[in-house]
């Protein structure tokens, strides 16, 4: 019985952690003297600005930190451990001991849930990190000299998109071999194509802006033109971008498992808990693939309430 | 007589991230039939807020506060939505600013005039083709016939305003509210513009609104005239009065300010600011010496080639000549203007100057060197550079917007400079920010938190960070109020002389030419189609078109 209030405890703290913790931050910065701190305040008071402007990216940045925790401190918190057996305990409906019930083998759905939070979440930040540092550079460089680099890395990334894409995904996967790195590199090429294009777009239309031309006079190279001058005026919906690529690589992810490729039994992963849970719905055991669905489902639409956020976080003309 | 608008105790709030922002405070004013009131203020003084307010258009986050706003007896603060419908567009109707963005660029103009029509049931789908083509008549659009079939963008700045227009009135509207109508307009257009609006509100007996900056414009077009300030009246009077006897400071302040026919640029700041003596100009120091000598200067740009005009040889290929075949000098410690209206090569000319641009053929001697054939990349790396900057048009689009004041300042700096410590950059760009007025504590602002002025000052302490020769100004100050632009002036010929800069200053405003500068060069087409001293040039004009665009300046009747 004690597992449990133990497990609300060390919920609380976070989420309590995150709702004090920026005027305390704040405060504690204004303190310091130096000439760091100004900006960093206003920094954290921009924050608070946009959290408070917004009480669904609040509710985004909230749920964000808690699957952050969840991610970070993984085995540290799951009440049991997600790959022990027990036939005793198999299939038991969720109660008070097994929040979310347990499953064929007896394991804790919760624990296992909560484990693969881990896994889907590096699956999802590496595989976006990937596509938008390639996809960045590829469209930045096409954007900026145009010509022939333009038109050639177009029509790459116009055949990429010809397919649809979950099937590409599919195919590097089953091609490459059944690994977790491949389903990263495989969500990484799906993704590409739209970190290229609106990176492109971004870059084009500030080519011959004044301030790009002032740059030119001041000295500034091609290269240096574009990583210094255009490229972070391009971020604030690139970020809105990576919001919403976060929660598709999370679902491609846990697609691909659903299907069983990647991520193989008996590792915890969303896709391959409901992949299991499946089997059992129509036997009346609901849970099993409901609460790994249900966290999928949270998962993303927090990546999708986060973009704006993160936008404004990035953007200095939202600062006053 | 009854007004036909009576404006009283007006005032406009707005809501916003920093609280309510009053943006028009306790404004009165009204306005008779076959009348022309002009509302004169700087950026953000809350004119055009007021106009919006008549014909209830404000953003969401405005609304009326205080007093009220009748149109032919109706309360326009409390008329219903549906019958604010029915007046807009029928009986008070707009002219925009810019006419380009007030066009739908996908749709024949003829269409969007009928549109206007039909919408307030002036025409039937019989009947509204024959009555678009006659307004478009009316608003002197030679071959309205043709010009019925046209698309925003195959027509020009002025001939787009001229669309604007015939829209606004093509319902016989009682009132026509013109918001800086003739704003990025040349002067010659702005004059036919202006001119046509004029004859049109006398032969329609209607009331017109006209807002402008240009107290210059305004006096010249309208009857009445009030002066804003902040959102509050400080002067109303007729056009005349006003401009021979203004009694509030702000109202001496903005005539002052707006470049004249004569007196010095010295005159245009307020009577008690103290400014050092103007350095005596010495004329002859340019003829000594040239820093820049451009010979037969020459830019092409291909024209779309359709199937007709393919030509298998490159050189048989038809070409636009932006810049055709120009020649001129800038001596050392001169100032030379180079005028002419949109599309004159001006700003081509400039930008290959700077080399931003490679000219087709010609050459540019700069302090000795040829410059012309010095690949993009190679200038870029070569000691010239620094003797040859620019100050670009726009100090919004030029200042990056993620960059802080004094980054902005230093970046020319760091790729260019000596300077190797952080502390010797840091007291340059504090040195630099003193040098043009730029106050210190704003230095780790963005753009978007400085004003218009001040961004200016930015792009000035920037171009000049590295002790240039020659400083190229592209319209610095066209984007500026004429107080802000008074005061960038001074400092401009301030900090000519004391660091001893020459400068080529590209501007379409002849009048700010005639204060700041000792040659004129006057483009048209692409070609030089006068050069000059500027007092003679401006004088005895010997080019028609020169005479075209003197006579274009707007000048109050009774100036």
């Amino acid at each position: 019985m004690n597992k449990p209030s133990q497990t609300t405890d060390m919920i609380k703290p976070v989420s309590g952690e995150d709702g004090i913790s920026l005027a305390d931050l704040n405060a504690a910065v204004t303190r310091q003297s130096g000439a760091a701190a100004p900006t960093r305040a206003n920094m954290l008071r921009h924050l608070a600005y946009i959290l408070k402007s917004n009480p669904m990216t609040l509710i985004a940045f909230i749920l964000f930190a808690l699957m952050l925790v969840a991610a970070l401190l993984g085995p540290l918190i799951t009440p049991y451990d997600p790959l022990k057996s027990s036939v005793a305990d198999a299939l038991q409906a969720p109660s008070l001991a097994h929040w979310f019930g347990t499953d064929d083998l007896g394991r804790d759905v919760f624990s296992r849930v909560l484990m693969a939070t881990r896994l889907d979440l590096a699956i999802a930040f590496s595989a976006v990190a990937i596509s938008f540092v390639f996809g960045s550079i590829i469209g930045s460089l096409s954007g900026y000299y145009g010509g022939w680099l333009d038109k050639v890395t177009g029509r790459i990334i116009d055949t990429i998109m010809a397919f649809p894409l979950f099937v590409l995904a599919m195919g590097i996967v089953a091609a490459l071999g059944n690994s977790v790195e491949n389903i990263v590199y495989a969500t990484a090429i799906v993704n590409l194509p739209f970190y290229a294009r609106m990176a492109r777009a971004e870059v084009n239309v500030r080519r011959d802006a004044g301030f790009v031309q002032a740059a030119r006079l001041s000295g500034n190279g091609d290269i240096r033109i574009l990583a210094t001058q255009i490229f972070p005026n391009a971020l604030p919906p690139m970020m809105v971008q990576i919001s919403l690529n976060l929660g598709w690589a999370i679902l491609n992810a846990a697609g691909l498992s659903f299907i069983g490729l990647g991520v193989s039994p008996p590792t915890p992963e969303w896709g391959i808990m409901v992949a299991e849970g499946a089997r059992y719905i129509v036997s009346g055991e609901w849970w099993l693939a409901l609460f790994p669905g249900a966290v999928l489902m949270l998962a993303v639409f927090t990546f999708n309430m986060l973009g704006d956020g993160l936008r404004d976080l990035v953007d200095p003309r939202q600062r006053s | 007589m009854n007004a036909l608008v009576e404006v009283k105790d007006l005032s406009v709030d707005f809501s916003t991230r920093n609280g309510v922002v009053h943006a028009v405070r306790d404004v009165s004013f009204s306005l008779m039939k076959g009348q022309t009131l002009g509302i004169v203020g700087e950026s953000g003084s809350g004119k055009s807020v007021t106009s919006y307010t008549l014909m209830r258009i404000l953003d969401q986050a405005g609304y009326i506060s205080g007093g009220s706003v009748s149109f032919g007896g109706m309360d326009i603060g409390n008329a219903s939505e549906k019958n604010m419908v029915l007046l807009r567009g029928r009986e008070i109707s707009m002219v925009f600013q810019n006419p380009r963005s007030a066009l739908n660029p996908i749709r024949k103009v003829g269409q969007q005039i009928e549109d206007v029509l039909c919408q307030h049931l002036q025409a039937t789908r019989h009947d509204a083709k024959q009555k678009a083509i006659d307004v478009l008549r009316q608003v002197r659009i030679n071959n309205p016939g043709e010009r019925y079939h046209a698309y925003p963008f195959e027509l020009s700045g002025g001939m787009c305003q001229r669309i604007v227009i015939a829209l606004a009135l093509a319902c016989r509207p009682q009132l026509m509210i013109a918001d800086e109508p003739t704003t990025g307009l040349d002067v010659t257009t702005q004059k036919a513009v202006m001119d046509l609006m004029a004859e049109l509100t006398r032969e329609r007996n209607m009331a017109t609104i006209l807002i402008t900056h240009d107290l210059g414009l305004a006096a010249a077009y309208c009857d009445h005239l009030i002066v804003m300030k902040d959102g509050e009246v400080v002067e109303a009077a007729d056009a005349k009065s006003l401009f021979q006897n203004p009694q509030h400071p702000y109202t001496k302040k903005l005539i002052r300010a707006t470049p004249r026919s004569s007196g010095t640029i010295r005159e245009l700041l307020p009577e008690d600011t103290k400014v050092p003596a103007l350095a005596v100009s010495t004329p002859n120091a340019g003829k000594s010496e040239a820093i820049l000598t451009v010979e037969n200067l020459v830019k092409e740009y291909p024209l779309k080639s359709t199937s007709s005009t393919k030509h298998p040889k490159a050189e048989a290929r038809p070409v636009f000549r932006a810049v055709d075949d120009i020649s001129f000098i800038v001596g050392r410690g001169e100032c030379v203007g180079l005028v002419g209206e949109s599309g004159c090569g001006k700003s081509t000319t400039s930008s290959m100057i700077m080399r931003l641009l490679n000219p087709t053929s010609g050459s540019l001697i700069f302090d000795g060197s040829e410059i012309a054939n010095m690949p993009a990349k190679t200038f870029a790396k070569s000691p010239l550079r620094t003797k040859l900057q620019m100050v670009f048009q726009d100090p919004t689009d030029s200042l990056n917007p993620r960059f802080t004041a004094s980054r902005s300042i230093a970046d020319p700096l760091m790729r260019m400079g000596q300077l190797k410590s952080r502390r010797q950059m840091r007291d340059r760009v504090q040195e630099l920010a003193e040098l043009v007025g730029f106050p210190a504590h704003l230095l780790d602002r963005f753009p978007h938190q400085l004003s218009g002025g001040q961004k200016a000052r930015v792009g000035i302490a920037r171009a000049i960070s590295v002790n240039p020769e020659l400083l190229v100004l592209d319209e610095p100050t066209a984007a500026l109020d004429v107080s802000v632009q008074a005061v960038v002036l001074n400092l401009l010929v301030d900090l000519k002389a004391r660091l001893g800069m020459s400068y080529l200053f590209v501007s379409h405003d002849l009048s700010v030419v005639r204060l700041l500068c000792d040659r004129v060069i006057v483009m048209r087409g692409g070609k030089i189609v006068e050069q000059g001293e500027c007092d003679q040039v401006l004088e005895n004009p010997a080019d028609p078109y020169t005479r075209e665009l003197l006579n274009a300046i707007p000048h109050p009747a009774f100036d």
